[in-house]
């Protein structure tokens, strides 16, 4: 077995080159000064399967983390989920959120703008603003991000069906300020197969939607390396009902998915894996979120590089963002909710996520305040700087229980996976209901479960309060239509019509003839076509979807 | 009373998070009850003419988007529109206190926040629909 001294000397060194250890004590209260790395050398022991199975941090198959140095060196990025009412609000937030600390932006949009309609569309009437913001143009993008350096930050979006016109529309705003595309970082969600099965915000069927998700594969690599153009995402899965391992499954399915469609279109796989990127959920169950971290890098890696031939390490990583649970947050007692974000943020981070936002305590009332968005932030500030998790790198490896679990769950996992290929793939599964009936399943069996109080949930079936406890809650100012409605008005009054009406022009042909749509998206963004324009002409090209509704 | 109680849930708006919409259907269903799940995207106006076509006892909306008085308002004011306003309404998602006064004024029968037991929206429909049907003189 390799030396632990070796993968010190080497990837460990190698990986404080480009990034040296933060300049805090990694040393316990006692002073005790832990080593950046654990493994079975350590406490005398002899663990055969070791390299095959858990390896070193920043080497293959990365069950220990995908960056040599981890933590030590770089802390997860802390990146919570904000948006409102509009632009300028939104705005003011994540300026907000900046200043106490946080080191990303990441955007939620309304109903509308995930649906792609304009603000002022009659099936956007009571939505706007509402849990998210509005963005129907490059004019809403521009005052989304005012002040804010784009070449400072890296900004997440999630966005799906409309993914490739919002990139294109913040692209617009970073072209428009002189930024250079090759130094902007950031993700957009853009993961469609996980709304067919679980979310359900999608516009087109199936097929037309994955073309536009590879349209992206192809056009990023080439025009914003260090863009994230996908963030496959069990988070929605796992809200959705599933349980861990279905969650795990699924999305790691949803990846290999994508990554034949690109292999399709005669991809280098090489080129484009290295963009991928995750996000998963974490619950209550603390040990088996942990694992499933670990078990989704292990299995991401082996399929990458042996089944789908990838040789560039970059494609073997699965990085990923995580979020707490927001289903897991209870009405009752919502104070609570804290507690449950740090245990919840606390697995993450022991799990090795790459990135995190953690829930705010009043989010099953409603959208966070200004104050309890702070607290969720500061929770992951307590366990970064104050709970010495950070002194080495995946602390739990090792544990007997852990490890089983974590092979527990590559197992299950992997028999879900092979169970999907047998199916012909996840669009298969999709169309023949199969994810809509396990997730009524899981979810109904979790259900019954709760209320026949084999799973207790403090505050909500034990532990109740006779007096409900009230905190106060964010509303969302009833202007935000109309304010929507004006500039909306305004945008349309004030453009260049030839070239709104050529940019369309090119978007349909793209669209009718199977090119690349995303070059005809930024034209349009630039243009000041409105959001439901563009989704508009791919309406009509590819029609929309219907699901069955299945009880 | 063999009777049995018709209800359908819907999903008004753009909204796509229907796991409470579909752990309630089924739950309503268990406890013998006839369920149209209406599935995604429904607009006041195709809500109100299902349950009248389904001829239903009661109207259940699940919404979590913070639409829920635009939406409530109005199936309420087309029930009321089209002679169907005997039919009962409720609802449930992530509605904050404070509105639950305002959807009663309108009408709304009762309101289900997070964390409500199936079982209690099983016990309200069988207390409140036979009343309804007592008081047309149907029962």
């Amino acid at each position: 077995m390799r030396k632990k001294h070796d993968w010190l000397r080497e990837t460990y060194q190698k990986s404080l080159e480009k990034m040296p250890e933060r300049p805090v004590a990694h040393r316990t209260l006692s002073d005790i000064a832990p080593d950046p790395l654990y493994t079975p050398e350590d406490i005398g022991v002899l663990d055969p399967e070791y390299e095959e199975k858990r390896g070193y941090p920043g080497e293959y198959p990365y069950t220990r983390g995908v960056y040599g140095s981890m933590y030590r060196s770089k802390l997860w990025t802390m990146r919570m989920f904000a948006g409102f009412g509009t632009a300028e609000q939104t705005n003011e937030r994540f300026k907000k959120l900046l200043k106490a600390g946080q080191t990303g932006l990441s955007v939620a949009f309304d109903l509308p703008t995930l649906m792609g309609y304009d603000s002022d569309h009659p099936l956007s009437k009571g939505e706007v603003g509402k849990c998210g913001v509005a963005v129907s143009s490059l004019a809403d993008m521009e005052i989304l991000f005012e002040g804010i350096n784009l070449e400072e930050v890296t900004t997440s979006m999630t966005i799906n069906s409309p993914a490739n016109a919002i990139w294109a529309m913040y692209l617009a705003v970073a072209k428009k300020r002189g930024h250079d595309w090759k130094k902007l970082g950031g993700t957009i969600q853009n993961d469609i197969l996980k709304e067919f099965i679980a979310q359900k915000e999608f516009i087109f069927p199936p097929e037309p939607s994955v073309k536009l998700v590879i349209d992206t594969f192809e056009w990023g690599p080439k025009n914003v390396p260090k863009w994230n153009f996908i963030s496959v995402s069990g988070y929605h899965i796992r809200e959705a009902g599933s349980t861990a391992v279905q969650e795990l499954a699924w999305t790691l399915a949803d990846g290999f998915e994508y990554v034949e469609a690109a292999l399709k279109r005669g991809l280098d796989v090489d080129e484009f894996a290295p963009r991928i990127s995750f996000f998963f959920d974490v619950h209550n169950d603390f040990f088996e979120e942990i694992a499933k971290f670990r078990a989704a890098r292990r299995i991401w890696a082996k399929e990458m590089r042996h089944r789908y031939g990838a040789k560039n390490p970059q494609s073997w990583m699965l990085r990923t963002h995580a979020q707490t649970a927001g289903v897991s947050l209870t009405a009752q007692q919502p104070l609570n909710n804290i507690a449950r974000v740090a245990i919840q943020a606390l697995a993450a981070v022991l799990g090795g996520t790459n990135s995190l936002h953690t829930d705010a305590y009043d989010e099953a009332l409603a959208l966070p305040t200004e104050e309890s968005a702070t607290i969720a932030l500061r929770t992951q500030q307590i366990i970064a700087y104050e709970s010495g998790v950070t002194h080495t790198i995946d602390p739990l490896a090792g544990s007997y229980y852990v490890e089983w679990l974590t092979d527990e769950m590559e197992r299950q996992a992997m028999a879900i996976i092979e169970e999907i290929r047998r199916m012909g793939g996840v669009v298969r599964a999709i169309e023949e209901g199969y994810f809509l009936r396990e997730l009524a399943e899981a979810s109904y069996r979790y259900q019954q479960e709760v209320e026949r109080k084999e799973r207790i949930i403090v505050g909500v079936n034990a532990f109740t309060d006779e007096i409900p406890l009230k905190v106060p809650i964010q509303l969302v100012d009833p202007e935000v239509e109309r304010v929507q409605a004006e500039r909306l008005a305004r945008v349309r009054r004030e453009r260049d019509p030839k070239r709104v009406e050529e940019a369309l022009a090119g978007l349909r042909r793209a669209a009718v003839e199977g090119q690349n749509t995303m070059p005809h998206f930024v034209e349009c963004a630039l243009a000041y076509c409105t959001l439901g324009e563009m989704m508009d002409v791919l309406r009509e090209v590819y029609g929309t979807y219907q699901e069955p509704a299945y009880v | 009373m063999d009777r049995r109680i018709r209800v359908l849930i819907a999903k008004p708006g753009l909204d796509g998070h229907d796991r409470g919409a579909k752990v309630v259907a089924r739950a309503l269903r268990d406890a013998g009850m006839e369920v149209i799940y209406t599935g995604l995207r429904q607009t006041p106006e195709m809500i109100v003419s299902a349950a009248i076509q389904e001829d239903v006892d009661a109207i259940g909306l699940s919404i979590l988007s913070g639409a829920h008085m635009h939406y409530f308002r109005e199936v309420k004011r087309l029930l009321e529109e089209q002679g169907a306003s005997d039919i009962l309404l409720f609802g449930g998602g992530i509605i904050p206190d404070e509105d639950v006064p305002r959807l009663k004024e309108l009408g709304v029968a009762a309101v289900f926040g997070p964390g409500t037991s199936t079982q209690d929206i099983v016990d309200f429909l069988k207390r409140a629909v036979p009343e309804r049907w007592r008081a047309q003189g149907l029962a």
